[in-house]
């Protein structure tokens, strides 16, 4: 061996690796996320799952530990793993055990957590996830597993510096987890953060989890290390497990980072996976830096047995059966479904599906009344959706039915209204809460007859002499100057009519 | 004759009649703890509330109320068994003052029974023993001689059955813990299948072979308190829904036909010779109860006992995980989160339980999880499948409980692997999940309790039952009682 850990940074091969350029390397990323399930009580206990309660409210003798206390399944809890894992293509195992996970931390009240260790609910599966550019391809990322698990508490620490007590709060411990595992099959931190928002949006499509990243709905672990080409051979960094990611931002930001530093310390002292053991690092989002917690030599040994409190479930194909035919299309169908049936470009399906299952529902129902998949998307992809992100509402809180959107949309095609008029109608509609006939009542709109237009457009001619001469010499797009005044002049007219009409006038 | 002298099912009996009141029988029970507890050791704590309840009893019978099968019966709780509001030690230091917000199951059912909870009985650590002599509350003495343990861990539960303190108890037993204390001590103990009673409410010691069972004077008792604590509970998820079966009603059903059968090398060696002749008469009896015995073979039951030391300590190594100091639990200074721990755990368990902790940690850790807790849980399976052959054969299996009557008082504390082959005959029945009782036979020479012990295919506690209480027909043994004062016996 030429090269040794001892002295590295003065042989030639440290300079060597020095000519190594970072862009060169790959990023191997692989990902744990902890999902808490929307079931209303915990786990293995009655207690209600809500967030920010009263702290140690929502606890009882089963979830704080107590003496005595067996916990007992909560039925809901699997069949939400199985939606989960029937819409990441996995294979549902027929039965499944619970064990215990020891160590101590003082929110963890009984000294383990129930979890699965060899016999997970979900077996391998796949999470396909969209190109980044309209001409990628899709990148499949590999399920190794989902396992469910319960939540531990919260510890609170004293950070006045006084050395007072930590405080403990137990509402969470005991709240349902689906910790999904991907294999290694990640490449890049904007593919890490894809995978997770597509996840986050099948997630909430199939109403397992909110995934909300501020409650710690999803929380996310990322091992990370580097593939680099180095003379011959390719070099393995060690591998490092990136700690409390809360947001899909840390994860990227982190993943980015980490990258960087695996490639300078790997220059610095040439250490590969084969030197190093596994280490823990945590993400600081304040240093936007990762920090060594702990190195796999001291890490805990879990002691990992069977939980002779629990039995083994057994789960029938006909349970399965049923589950798989209450799901609904998941978002890849329906962005398919938009691209193939509607007519729509891949981004702009895209967007509808991202804003959930209702935006798209909606968007069905108007697209098939209008009968034209391109208007509606053209309304709801951007009046309908910059009107709910300012007023922060859900398209279920949102006041125009489908059916009035769809009549609205008819005048629009129709041409009784032009765009702006249109969304003055639709403005007026979302104010008062009134159907298009009613707004368009509300607004004046009249439609304007032909005799009525061609005195207009005479008038406009003999007002502007100076604008129809530019117009005469060239210059096409200066009729837009006598729309906007026919426009003053009555509102009601239609600018295409009129453009069309002073047009013919101007030429002859 | 006086109350103490009743069996419980005649207790309840006069009860329901009128011919004394439910004051009158706590009081009378309460009495002879004041007097005899301090020299038996065997409540840790006598339930203030007791008389309070009685007065309402016999309240509501006056007014005609219908009562619960057993109405106005004091009753002795193992205080490894939680009951609400009352201090629940598991005999440790760790829970000296921790009080439980809730009841266990059977506490709940004997409660809805309108039985009268008397006081909480003595026990070893977390159920950690075969003596009672590792109980942070001091040891229980065995009323047929001071000097010598009750046994345990129900200790606690068995003596103050056979001194007469109450008329019945309840204990738990995960190697032997009610049936070697009865043994000991001279009365019947069942241990149900595994699932029968519900677990809810025991303090785990190991949790897929612990059962909560009934420590009476007679079969009867155990019949009676059996029906009242047996069946499924949905708090507990291994808690069987298999039918529960009329236990007293199956009592007097002759034994005309059932195949008992005998395990030689159970009766040689090791065996204490007095032990092997009372044993030996006691078939005698079954045969002339019209028993066929017949030999069996349990070959892998001579590795049951390594089995048991293996699973129990693994299991009870993350059970006892949640005495941390964090919680309700015994505290112990410190300055920091670790030496919280270690200071908590090192003082608040008693050497025997930390012993077992350290084994079962060991056991569970990487590298050594396949050599002990995973071959010791396929040693499980093998003497399962053992019983399944016997049981094709035979009805129930009869054997001594023990190897040998009640030992001294100090006499094993100091050579752990004798303490623990006191369980040798008992550990099977609880790693196979079947029902096993004992019950007594005729005394050693010097007058020492000997226990039979009969098993039975899992679910079918009724044969076992009915097989102990014909014995008890044609036999006084269990009516003995030890003489008072009590004595010593070197
Ligand atoms: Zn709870």
């Amino acid at each position: 061996m030429e090269d040794t850990v001892l002295n590295p940074t003065s042989s030639p091969q440290s300079n060597n690796r020095r000519a190594v350029r970072f862009d060169d390397s790959q990023i191997i990323i692989g990902l744990e996320v902890h999902v808490q399930l929307d079931t209303d009580s915990k786990l293995f206990c009655g207690c209600s799952t809500r967030f920010g309660e009263a702290a140690n409210s929502q606890t009882c003798v089963v979830c704080t530990g107590m003496p005595g206390a067996l916990p007992v399944i909560n039925e809901r809890a699997l069949e939400l793993s199985i939606r989960a894992g029937l819409s990441l293509n996995c294979q549902i195992a027929r039965s499944t055990k619970w064990d215990r996970k020891n160590y101590f931390y003082p929110d963890l009240p009984k000294g383990y957590q129930i979890s699965q260790f060899d016999q997970p609910i979900c077996g391998p599966g796949h999470l396909d996830i969209e190109p980044s550019e309209p001409t990628g391809q899709a990148r499949r990322i590999r399920i190794e597993r989902a396992h469910l698990e319960e939540d531990a508490g919260k510890s609170i620490h004293d950070e006045s510096g006084r050395r007072q007590d930590s405080k403990i709060d137990l509402n969470r411990t005991g709240t349902p987890l689906l910790e999904i595992v991907t294999q290694p099959d990640i490449r890049t931190a904007a593919e890490a953060k894809a995978f997770l928002s597509e996840l986050k949006l099948i997630l909430n499509y199939i109403d397992v989890s909110d995934c909300n990243m501020q409650q710690g709905n999803l929380r996310c672990d990322a091992n990370v290390n580097l593939h680099i080409p180095f003379g011959d051979e390719q070099i393995a960094t060690p591998i490092v497990e990136i700690k409390n990611l809360n947001s899909f931002r840390a994860v990227e930001r982190s993943i980015t980072h980490e990258a960087q530093r695996q490639f300078e310390a790997w220059q610095e002292n040439g250490l590969t996976i084969a030197d190093a053991p596994k280490q823990t690092r945590g993400w600081n989002d304040h240093t936007q830096t990762t920090t060594l917690q702990r190195e796999k030599e001291d890490s805990a040994d879990y002691r990992y047995f069977p939980d002779p409190d629990l039995i083994a479930v057994k789960i029938e194909d006909s349970q399965i059966q049923q589950i798989e035919s209450q799901l609904e299309q998941l978002p890849a169908d329906l962005r398919k479904l938009l691209a193939e049936q509607y007519n729509l470009k891949s981004a702009d399906a895209s967007v509808i599906v991202s804003q959930g299952r209702g935006v798209v529902d909606y968007f069905l129902e108007v697209a098939d009344g209008c009968e034209d998949s391109k208007i509606a998307n053209n309304w709801i992809g951007q009046e309908v959706l910059r009107q709910l992100n300012e007023s922060n509402q859900t398209i279920q809180q949102y006041p125009v039915s489908p059916q009035q959107f769809t009549d609205l949309l008819k005048l629009v095609i129709a041409g009784t209204l032009d765009q702006t008029r249109g969304k003055e109608v639709l403005n007026a509609m979302v104010a008062h809460c009134i159907s298009p006939e009613e707004a368009i009542k509300q607004l004046g709109i009249k439609p304007v007859d032909n005799s009525e237009l061609v005195t207009l457009c005479e008038k406009l001619i003999d007002e502007n002499q100076d604008v129809v001469e530019q117009i005469q010499s060239g210059n096409g797009k200066a009729i837009g100057m006598l729309i906007g005044k026919a426009r003053k002049m009555n509102p009601n007219a239609n600018p295409g009519l009129v453009k069309a009409m002073l047009a013919k006038m101007i030429s002859t | 004759m006086t109350l103490s002298a009743l069996n419980a099912d005649v207790i309840v009996d006069q009860l329901n009649a009128g011919e004394v009141t439910a004051t009158d029988c706590v009081q009378h029970f309460l009495d002879r703890i004041q007097v005899h507890n301090a020299e038996l050791n065997a409540f840790i704590r006598v339930s203030e509330s007791a008389l309070e309840q009685a007065e309402a009893i016999d309240q509501r019978r006056k007014a005609g109320e219908s009562l619960g099968c057993l109405a106005g019966l004091p009753i002795a709780i193992k205080d490894g068994i939680c009951v609400s509001g009352q201090p629940t030690t598991a005999g440790s230091k760790m829970l000296e003052n921790f009080s439980p917000p809730y009841d266990a199951t059977i506490v709940e059912r004997l409660k809805s029974a309108d039985a009268i909870i008397i006081g909480k009985t003595n026990m070893d650590e977390f159920a950690m023993g075969s003596s009672t002599e590792n109980s942070f509350f001091g040891p229980t003495n065995n009323p047929w001689a001071t000097n010598r343990v009750p046994g345990g861990s129900s200790g606690g539960s068995a003596a103050c059955v056979a001194a007469r303190l109450a008329p019945v108890a309840i204990g738990s037993d995960t190697g032997g813990s009610i049936r070697q204390p009865a043994s000991f001590c001279g009365i019947t103990g069942l241990k149900p299948s595994y699932g029968r009673v519900s677990r809810y409410g025991l303090i785990a010691f190991a949790s897929s072979l612990d059962q909560i069972g009934p420590m009476t004077r007679t079969a009867k008792e155990s019949a009676l308190l059996m029906s009242v604590i047996a069946g499924f509970d949905p708090r507990d998820s291994t808690s069987s829904k298999e039918q529960v079966s009329d236990f007293l009603k199956s009592l007097e059903t002759p034994l005309a036909g059932v195949r008992i059968g005998v395990c030689r090398d159970h009766l040689n060696e090791g065996l204490d010779v007095e032990v092997k002749t009372k044993i030996n008469d006691a078939i005698s009896v079954f045969k002339q109860l019209g028993a066929n015995i017949e030999e069996i073979e349990l070959p892998q039951t001579k590795s049951a006992i390594a089995a048991y030391y293996i699973i129990a300590p693994c299991e009870a190594s993350s059970n006892l995980a949640r005495y941390d100091g964090v919680r309700y639990t015994f505290r112990a200074q410190a300055n920091d989160l670790e030496e919280m721990y270690r200071n908590t755990r090192g003082q608040g368990f008693g050497d025997e339980v930390k012993q077992r902790i350290m084994l079962g940690t060991y056991a569970l850790s990487s590298g050594y999880y396949e050599a002990y807790y995973l071959k010791a849980s396929k040693v499980r399976r093998m003497i399962k499948q053992d019983y399944d052959e016997a049981f094709k054969k035979v009805d129930l299996i009869l054997g001594p409980t023990t190897p040998t009557p009640a030992f001294k008082l100090g006499q094993h504390t100091e050579d752990p692997l004798a303490m623990y082959l006191a369980d040798i005959y008992t550990v099977s029945a609880n790693l196979a999940g079947i029902p096993a009782i004992s019950v007594p036979v005729e005394p050693s020479s010097t007058g020492l309790p000997i226990g039979l012990q009969l098993q039975g295919r899992a679910f079918e506690e009724n044969t076992l039952l009915r097989a102990a209480h014909q014995f008890q027909n044609e036999t006084l043994w269990h009516t003995a009682s030890p003489s008072e004062p009590w004595r010593t016996q070197s």
